[in-house]
């Protein structure tokens, strides 16, 4: 029944084969993340000792870890940490750069070139380099892996929000509604922040995905989420004992991670498309 | 004759042009030295935020115990790291210290941090560069044999360039070792800094950054095969190839040239990755341990190090930027 509905608006959308498989993978991982016992039957602390570190095959299709835990069941539980870390740090991020950015493009003058000045600054520090500083300052936790990739990624989204801040405010509904005498936080509220936003609607998705990343990086460096934690990126991190003798703890993990962020990145730029199509 | 006559009026505007690069030069070496120094005001005011007294945490990790220290245990280590003098002094003394080279004393290791990071930022760099060099010999071969060809190959060439921006260097770099290391053994395991330990880190850092280049570049590429200068060129007779080689790379190459600074810096810190994924030799090994042992100076000291090659790497750009494109030494 469903199906059938969905045929025709599919077919109005023109959705493309890339897509839709983006949306199927993202919608797997949506379920992982809110209902995670659908998709397995299994418990990830299931220890088995009686088949322990077995490759992939049809019972175990991502095979299984020292302590005999089925790796597949393990990944699927761990994407609610692993979306909550990315989605922690995403939105950590954008509250920073819209801040930085909607001052800056606000203020202009003296302002706009401090704080362009500042970001220039923290550009010339790499995310991951920036997140190693905050963690060696505070410890590792999970706290800290979200601040430290949230700060680490808010310049680069603070200098884009700042130049549709700008690009949106010479726009002439904006000028017509301050002509037409609407107070300046009227005019911000109502014109200015929802069209500033929007293309940035879809670059969240993509931010997601690379929040991931970094965050399953500091995990393999054995600076992120600990690994008794079926998170990804401390699966990544115990994995790498063995990864001579069974690469499937690190290869299974890792390519689910690769996955989850090309389907978030594809679907951010199809938003984009639409958005900027919408927009024209 | 007419070599004569243009040569005089064009001389005096290219000498006041080469006055104006020159102060346009110096301007980005004030502004680039400016960066560092905020950089450098960032690690030493992150160094404060170290909660609890920075003296008991040193005590505690040279002993490995965790207990409070008596003043007169504490005493002789705030005066070794300059805690006892009033922070403007200390800030002053670090900031100074960079110009000199000095970086600080290590937490740990109770040597200055320059010695710590010392050698292990040769092979580094080495990898670094060798992987940037990689990456857009990768990315121009993919552009020149896919780009605006049938739809087909061009779809090859931009799925792969999809593909492997997205990728994280560490499961590249898993994926290449079990490979190549472990099933095919083409290459060692554990690589050490000699060539054949060399290649698959590099590999590892080149293939994403590949990608990510020649996505920038094929868009360049495609508009520029549009424009009328190269309509001209074929009506000359120009072969495919050589429109593609002596036209359309020069125009389009030009956007993701200014991202190599960038993608230096980008490349150090995936090298911090590589290297631990390859058990190479190098600041990453230095980083993670330093990292673990909560060794706040030698962090910032590699972080201001990274830092530093990033702006350098980009006054480097910049520079070349305006050599290569005339029109911006006029503006």
């Amino acid at each position: 029944m469903t199906a059938l509905s969905l045929a025709p608006a599919a077919l109005r959308l023109r959705v493309r084969p890339a897509t839709a498989l983006s949306l199927l993978i993202v919608a797997l991982l949506v379920v992982a993340v809110l209902a995670p016992g659908v998709l397995t039957s299994r418990s990830p602390n299931e220890i088995d000792l009686q088949h322990t570190l077995l490759s992939p095959s049809l019972s175990h299709p991502f095979g299984t870890d020292d302590a005999g835990r089925d790796l597949y069941t393990r990944v699927v539980y761990g994407a609610r940490e692993s979306f909550g870390i990315g989605l922690g740090a995403t939105a950590l991020a954008m509250v920073i750069a819209v801040l930085l950015g909607f001052t800056a493009g606000l203020a202009r003058g003296i302002v706009d070139t401090v704080l362009t000045r500042i970001l220039e600054v923290a550009f010339a520090f790499p995310v991951l380099l920036l997140a190693l500083l905050l963690i060696a300052i505070r410890g590792p936790s999970l706290a800290t892996e979200i601040v430290a990739v949230g700060i680490g990624s808010a310049p680069g989204y603070a200098r884009m929000v700042r130049g549709q801040v700008l690009h949106v405010r010479q726009a002439g509904y904006i000028q017509s509604s301050v002509a037409l005498g609407h107070t300046w936080w009227a005019v911000i509220r109502q014109h200015l922040f929802p069209n500033a936003m929007r293309p940035l609607v879809a670059m969240l998705t993509l931010a997601v995905g690379q929040s991931i990343v970094w965050a399953s990086g500091l995990a393999f460096l054995g600076l992120g989420v600990a690994p008794p934690s079926p998170e990804w990126g401390a699966l990544l991190d115990a994995g790498r004992v063995s990864i001579t003798t069974s690469p499937w703890l690190e290869i299974m993990p890792g390519l689910v991670i690769v996955l989850a962020t090309l389907a978030l990145t594809a679907l951010g730029r199809t938003l984009q498309h639409r958005l900027e199509g919408a927009a024209r | 004759m007419t070599t004569a006559v243009q040569a005089v009026p064009l001389r005096a505007p290219l000498a006041r042009s080469g006055v104006r690069a020159a102060r346009r030069g110096l301007g980005k070496l004030a502004a680039a030295i400016l960066v560092l120094v905020a950089a450098a005001s960032v690690t030493f005011f992150a160094q404060l935020l170290v909660p609890g007294d920075r003296a008991t945490a040193i005590l505690n990790q040279q002993t490995g115990r965790a207990q409070r220290w008596s003043a007169a245990d504490l005493a002789p280590v705030n005066h070794r790291f300059g805690f006892d003098r009033p922070l403007l002094v200390q800030y002053a003394n670090y900031v100074a210290g960079l110009f000199r080279g000095d970086l600080g004393t290590s937490y740990t290791q109770h040597r200055p941090v320059t010695e710590v990071i010392g050698d292990e930022l040769v092979p580094s760099l080495v990898l670094t560069v060798a992987a940037l060099v990689t990456a857009w010999v990768i990315a121009l071969a993919v552009i020149l044999l896919t780009a605006k060809r049938n739809r087909f190959v061009s779809a090859i060439g931009s799925t792969w360039e999809a593909l492997t921006a997205s990728l994280p260097p560490y499961w590249i770099g898993v994926v290449l070792l079990v490979v190549f290391a472990v099933e095919l053994r083409i290459f060692p395991v554990i690589g050490g800094t000699g060539a054949p330990g060399t290649v698959l880190p590099v590999l590892a850092l080149a293939i994403p950054l590949a990608g990510f280049l020649g996505q920038v570049t094929r868009d360049e590429f495609e508009k520029v095969l549009d424009q009328p200068f190269v309509i001209t060129a074929r009506t000359r007779g120009m072969s495919d190839t050589a429109v593609r080689l002596r036209h359309a790379l020069r125009h389009s190459v030009l956007p993701a040239i200014t991202l190599s600074g960038w993608a230096l810096g980008a490349l150090l810190s995936g090298a911090v990755i590589a290297e631990n994924v390859f058990g190479r030799p190098g600041i990453g090994q230095v980083l993670v341990v330093a990292v673990n042992t909560r060794d706040v100076p030698t962090v910032s000291g590699i972080v201001l190090v990274v830092a530093g090659v990033y702006v350098i790497a980009n006054l480097i750009v910049d520079l070349a930027y305006t050599l290569i494109d005339p029109r911006l030494r006029a503006s």
